[in-house]
Order: structure tokens, then C-alpha cells, then sequence
């Protein structure tokens, strides 16, 4: 799993239909120590309705199938949590209600 | 399987619910000598790892392998600490 922060959301009409209902999010990857954007981008499925500027928990290949907002979908990234807290060495890196 | 070593913790309240209660822990991959590789990872601990430790992180479906992550939406899983690393009859790690 990979930490990311959500920057977008990515809209689709013309798709494979089961990928109807679900919700596209553009993500950027964050390099822990700093929580800096990587400028590593990738598209991911929404399983628990992040929003725009959080810190997300992300999965990528075959676990991005086993959520229930993803199951048998074709998708091999999804998001699995919405972060509160990462901490290195005992510091705060990140805290969600002080992002 | 990686080598990593424990750097951190991350706490996580809203989650998917194929997620099972384990605690996800932040990992640096890194050599058997310890020695970091800039390279960051979240895994899930299935086996009470602590921070500054040496751990084998299983990735991709075989992260699924294991009694806590059977079917979960899981790709890295801290699988075993490592006590003793043996190298070409050397040890280059020892807990």
C-alpha cells in the first residue's frame, strides 16, 4: 500500500459498464518523511468516499478488487482509507485535523 | 519478499470495510544491512512488529495469504521479523 493525497477527480461516460456508480479520483503519491507530492500521478477507484486534499491509504493490483465499492470491477487501484495520523520515529509527519 | 525496516505508524479511522483491525505500519525498504533505500511503503502487520525493526514484506496477491488478510483488500503484508541474516556465510544481520 502507498500513501497518497487526493487532488482530483477524473469523470468518465464512456466506460465499461461496470464501472457505473463508481467514483474516479486523481491521486498524487507522497513521499512519507516529507509528505511531499511526488509528482507520481495514477487514477484510482473510490472505496470510502475521500474528498479533494486528503491523505488516502491506496492499494494497487489484484487487492484493488476486494472492496465492496470495487468487487469484480476492472481496476487495479482503489482507495481503502482515509488517513488521520503517520507518525516516523515517534514525530507527527502528518494529522489530519491540523492538514 | 523485501527487506524493510519499520520506520512508522498509520492510523487510519474511515476505511473500506474489507479491511481487517491489524495495524498498518510505515516501512523503508532497506538491505539486509539495514541501510535505507529512500523507498516507502505501507504494510499490514499480521505479526507484531515494532519500530527500527528488520522485516520481510510479502507484496502483491500473496499478501493475502495469511489467516488476517484472506480475501481483504490487502497488497503488502509484514510476514516475518528477522532475527539473523546470513550472507554468503557471513552475518551481515543479527537482531
Amino acid at each position: 500500500m502507498f500513501l497518497a493525497r487526493v487532488i482530483g477527480t477524473v469523470v468518465s461516460t464512456r466506460k465499461e459498464p461496470r464501472t457505473e456508480g463508481v467514483r474516479f479520483l486523481l491521486l498524487e503519491k507522497l513521499d512519507p518523511p516529507t509528505m511531499a507530492g511526488k509528482k507520481d500521478y495514477l487514477v484510482a477507484m473510490d472505496a470510502v468516499d475521500a474528498g479533494v486534499d486528503e491523505v488516502v491509504l491506496c492499494v494497487a493490483g489484484s487487492a484493488a478488487r476486494l472492496t465492496a465499492a470495487t468487487d469484480g470491477k476492472p481496476t487495479d487501484a482503489a482507495i481503502i482509507g482515509i488517513v488521520d495520523d503517520v507518525d516516523i520515529g515517534g514525530q507527527a509527519v502528518f494529522r489530519k485535523d491540523r492538514a | 519478499m523485501i527487506f524493510a525496516r519499520v520506520v512508522g505508524t498509520v492510523v487510519l479511522t474511515q476505511r473500506a470495510d474489507a479491511v481487517p483491525g491489524a495495524r498498518f505500519l510505515l516501512a523503508e525498504a532497506c538491505t539486509p544491512r539495514l541501510e535505507g533505500r529512500k523507498d516507502y511503503l505501507v504494510a499490514l502487520d499480521v505479526v507484531g512488529a515494532g519500530e527500527g525493526e528488520l522485516v520481510m514484506i510479502a507484496q502483491g496477491p500473496s499478501a493475502r495469504n495469511t489467516a488476517l488478510t484472506d480475501r481483504r483488500s490487502i497488497d503488502a503484508v509484514i510476514c516475518g521479523i528477522v532475527d539473523l541474516v546470513d550472507e554468503g556465510g557471513e552475518v551481515v544481520f543479527r537482531k
